[in-house]
């Protein structure tokens, strides 16, 4: 195996005609392709392509049912992810696999092999963990409870992971969504020194414009064959989503000549909220409005108040009746479905258990959002024709990829069922609308389609508050922008007044000072 | 002895089988599986112990004989719901109401018998200090053996590997499995365990507690076990605290009933229930706590071939 190691022309990893169906579903067919060892590789493909199913495979998670895997030039069954790890594969899930009731230190520790198989003292390990954090700057509080932390402090669990493992191939599934472009900057600078020291990358990604910084190898996937595999940095980003997608425009087109309305449609004045859990944020003095035909965008890192800000927004947390006025309407001290009445809708980030409930079928998630103002439900009764006819319109205007009316919420990919919850607010012609990341995890295609309504809906008066930590999104289409750091928002600036560059220091700044203060 | 010394010793009697039982439960559910079978393998314990005890005149084969029949209900349980997928709560439902007849079957024969009770060790000279003596040093094995299983409960989650593995599968069986334990293999375990421990509680109660064979005679105690569990927040020192309040608010009520208090004994024998449940809620009002003990995974089913 050495003599194949120190041959750089064997391939770390090839894959040669592998095929993986589901019941319904071909969702690999024939894949092959090859990764060198210090290469950064790109897999590249629309949600549903075969991505995941692909990955899952590589790391033991699943097994082909036609197919060979070559590690190192030899073939090898991987009995499961224990098996992967063993041979050096580490993975960064897309939607991390953590233990939330666990600490930081014991959810690595069950991630490695236990001390007398090669692993870490129990003892030592929190210490690893800090130094390793340290190094490749990741901050991270090895005994903080994971229920505690935001999104991207749980990214860094995943990689402070891999990284203790010394993996040879390291996997990372879309690690970039929830991170400033200042801490993107930095974990391609982690990811090309992990290369140059003989870590090979499989990068995988929506974000076109990365691949083509980062990698060096782009294996290109739709419909689970492989279309293409060239070098990323020889294309353009257009090509490259060409491959991906077939023809659709990336870029939301603004609909021209839109007008703003003199009234503001919603209005936030003075809201500040203590904070609602153990290491959660406090909400400080927030004030912003926004008129009809307007989209607000509201960036910032993860872990900055904006959960806590969607909430009092929603009215699922009551303030005093002025913080919040819709249409001039106090609705502070209102709950949510009040708050429709007065003509507000919501979607909140996390798209299962929050946005829908993922058991009941796409026919009931539209009726339990929508039923007062669609007409779906009349002195008690469910009007069911009325209701079947409402999901279904969502299911065909967004062009949501489900089975029916009757699929299960949790059946559908992430992009297809951000598509619906999107959707099914949209379609109630709402006067204003709030969003908490629209597109994070969906594919290419489907966050333009969403990107698109969202515009158009402004486009016909509605008020729009965008939050996003995708700024590229929020430069897409927002009019104003303003930036979250600990629980303030700053001063809205028009979109041709301020550059990404200075959105992304106001808030990478903040979130250096607010990472010194708990290291 | 004197009077105080013999309520004591009567409070740790009432005590010990609904710790005993209760510490397993703890296990099984801190893995994610809700097994509402207590009483069913409690009892089954009991009847086998009891006769295993009548049989072989041996006190230890009948413990042994309850632990054993113990898992062995359990492993019913653990095939019906890891291995065919059953509904966790309608399988444990069906467990207690099956070992519920399945003991009065097999003690047909033993009803009306008596044993010696489970004997003390007396340790000589500790055990004839005055009032602490016989408490601490003068209890039979299975008191001692449910006091040392709350310490090697806590240490085995607190500080080993496996209690670790044990708690993250309870709260994400998605996870641990995306990570490469097996869940189901884990699970059975504990549901194994859980199922000994029950069985050992009902061994207590038919060798040492009443030592006579009748049916039914758990009376419930299977519940009061599991609602320890909850109430205790799945924390293994407030079990034993839980289980000590209510086996003494139970001692407590059967002296008041006999000194003749004019409240109807209906009323007194509902007090250590509602006492201990009372209390329970009210120590365990801290939600972020009962978060973070809760298992996430409790009463899923755990699908593996996704």
């Amino acid at each position: 195996m050495n003599d194949n190691h120190n041959d750089p022309s064997t391939p770390l990893l090839e894959l040669r005609g592998i095929r993986k169906a589901f019941p319904g579903v071909v969702a690999n067919d024939d894949v092959s392709l090859s990764i060198k060892h210090s290469e950064i590789h790109a897999l590249l493909g629309e949600n549903g392509a075969g991505k995941s199913t692909l990955v899952k495979i590589i790391y033991g998670v699943l097994r082909p049912d036609q197919g060979d895997l070559l590690w190192q030039g030899k073939p090898v069954d991987l009995a499961g992810p224990s098996a992967a790890r063993d041979l050096g594969i580490g993975m960064v899930f897309q939607h991390f696999s953590l233990f939330e009731a666990l600490s930081v230190a014991e959810n690595i520790e069950l991630a490695l092999p236990s001390k007398g198989e090669g692993g870490f003292d129990r003892a030592e390990l929190p210490d690893r963990i800090s130094e390793v954090s340290a190094q490749y700057g990741l901050p991270l509080d090895p005994r903080r409870t994971v229920l505690d932390l935001s999104v991207g402090e749980r990214q860094r669990i995943e990689i402070v992971r891999c990284l203790l493992q010394d993996p040879k191939l390291l996997i990372m599934d879309e690690p970039t969504s929830v991170l400033t472009p200042q801490e993107v900057g930095r974990l391609f600078e982690t990811l090309r020194r992990l290369a140059s020291e003989g870590c090979a990358i499989l990068y995988i990604s929506h974000k076109l414009q990365e691949i083509r910084d980062l990698c060096e190898t782009a294996t290109i996937l739709r419909g689970g064959k492989v279309v293409a595999t060239c070098d990323p940095r020889q294309q353009s980003v257009q090509s490259l989503a060409n491959m991906m997608i077939g023809e659709t425009p990336l870029k939301p087109e603004r609909p021209a000549g839109r007008v703003l309305e003199k009234s503001n449609r919603l209005e936030v004045r003075g809201l500040s909220l203590p904070a609602q859990k153990a290491f959660g944020t406090a909400l400080k003095d927030i004030s912003f409005s926004v008129r009809g035909g307007e989209v607000l965008g509201l960036a910032g890192v993860a872990g900055n108040g904006q959960p806590e800000l969607m909430t009092a927004l929603i009215g699922e947390v009551l303030t005093y009746p002025e913080a919040v006025r819709i249409d001039g309407q106090p609705v502070g001290r209102l709950g949510p479905r009040r708050r429709r009445e007065a003509g507000a809708c919501f979607v909140p980030e996390e798209r299962n258990g929050h946005a829908t409930a993922p058991d009941m079928p796409l026919a009931d998630n539209g009726l339990l959002s929508a039923d007062r103002r669609m007409g779906l439900t009349r002195g008690g009764w469910i009007l069911s024709r009325a209701r079947d006819r409402f999901a279904g319109e969502v299911i065909q205007r967004f062009s949501v990829k489900a089975s029916g009316i009757g699929a299960a919420a949790k059946s559908l990919s992430g992009g297809n069922l951000q598509k619906f919850s999107v959707g099914r607010e949209i379609a109630q012609n709402p006067g204003v609308l709030v969003i908490n990341q629209p597109t994070w995890g969906v594919d290419a295609g489907s966050a333009a389609a969403i990107q698109e309504a969202i515009l158009a809906l402004a486009a016909e008066g509605a008020a729009v508050v965008v939050i996003s930590q995708d700024l590229d999104e929020l430069f897409a289409i927002a009019d104003r922008i303003a930036v979250m750091s600990e629980g303030k928002l700053s001063r809205p600036k028009p979109i041709g007044e301020v550059t990404i560059e200075e959105i992304g220091l106001l808030m990478g700044g903040i979130q250096g000072e607010k990472t010194g203060a708990t290291v | 002895m004197d009077a105080l010394t013999l309520l004591l010793l009567s409070v740790m009697t009432a005590a010990t089988p609904l710790l005993l039982a209760a510490l397993g439960e703890l296990i099984t559910e801190k893995s994610g599986v809700l097994n509402l079978g207590v009483e069913g393998m409690m009892i089954v314990g009991a009847v086998c112990a009891f006769a295993v005890s009548v049989s072989t005149g041996n006190a230890a084969a009948g413990i042994a004989a309850g632990a054993v029949a113990g898992a062995a209900m359990a492993l019913i349980f653990g095939f019906l719901t890891l291995t065919m997928l059953a509904n966790q709560v309608a399988t444990g439902l069906a467990l207690t109401i099956f070992g519920i007849g399945l003991s009065a079957l097999i003690g047909k024969g033993y009803v009306g018998i008596a044993v010696a009770p489970l004997a003390k060790l007396h340790i000589p000279l500790l055990s004839d200090i005055p009032l602490l003596g016989p408490i601490l040093f003068g209890q039979d094995a299975l008191v001692y053996l449910s006091l040392l299983s709350v310490l090697a409960v806590y240490w085995f989650m607190k500080r080993t590997r496996a209690g670790l593995v044990l708690r993250a599968v309870g709260d994400s069986h998605e996870a641990a499995h995306a990570i490469g334990y097996s869940v189901i293999r884990i699970r059975y375990l504990a549901v194994l365990f859980g199922g000994a421990m029950a069985g050992l509680a009902g061994a207590y109660l038919s060798l040492a507690y009443t030592p006579l064979w009748a049916e039914n005679m758990t009376a419930g105690r299977g519940w009061i076990a599991l609602a320890l569990v909850v109430f205790s927040t799945w924390r293994p020192g407030r079990l034993l605290a839980g289980a000590y309040l209510f086996g003494g608010i139970t001692i407590l009520q059967l002296h008041a009933q006999s000194a003749g208090w004019g409240v109807p004994s209906q009323i007194m024998s509902m007090l250590p229930y509602l006492a201990t449940i009372l209390v329970l809620v009210i120590i365990s009002g801290d939600r972020a706590k009962i978060r973070l003990n809760a298992p996430a995974c409790l009463g899923k089913v755990f699908h593996p071939a996704q």
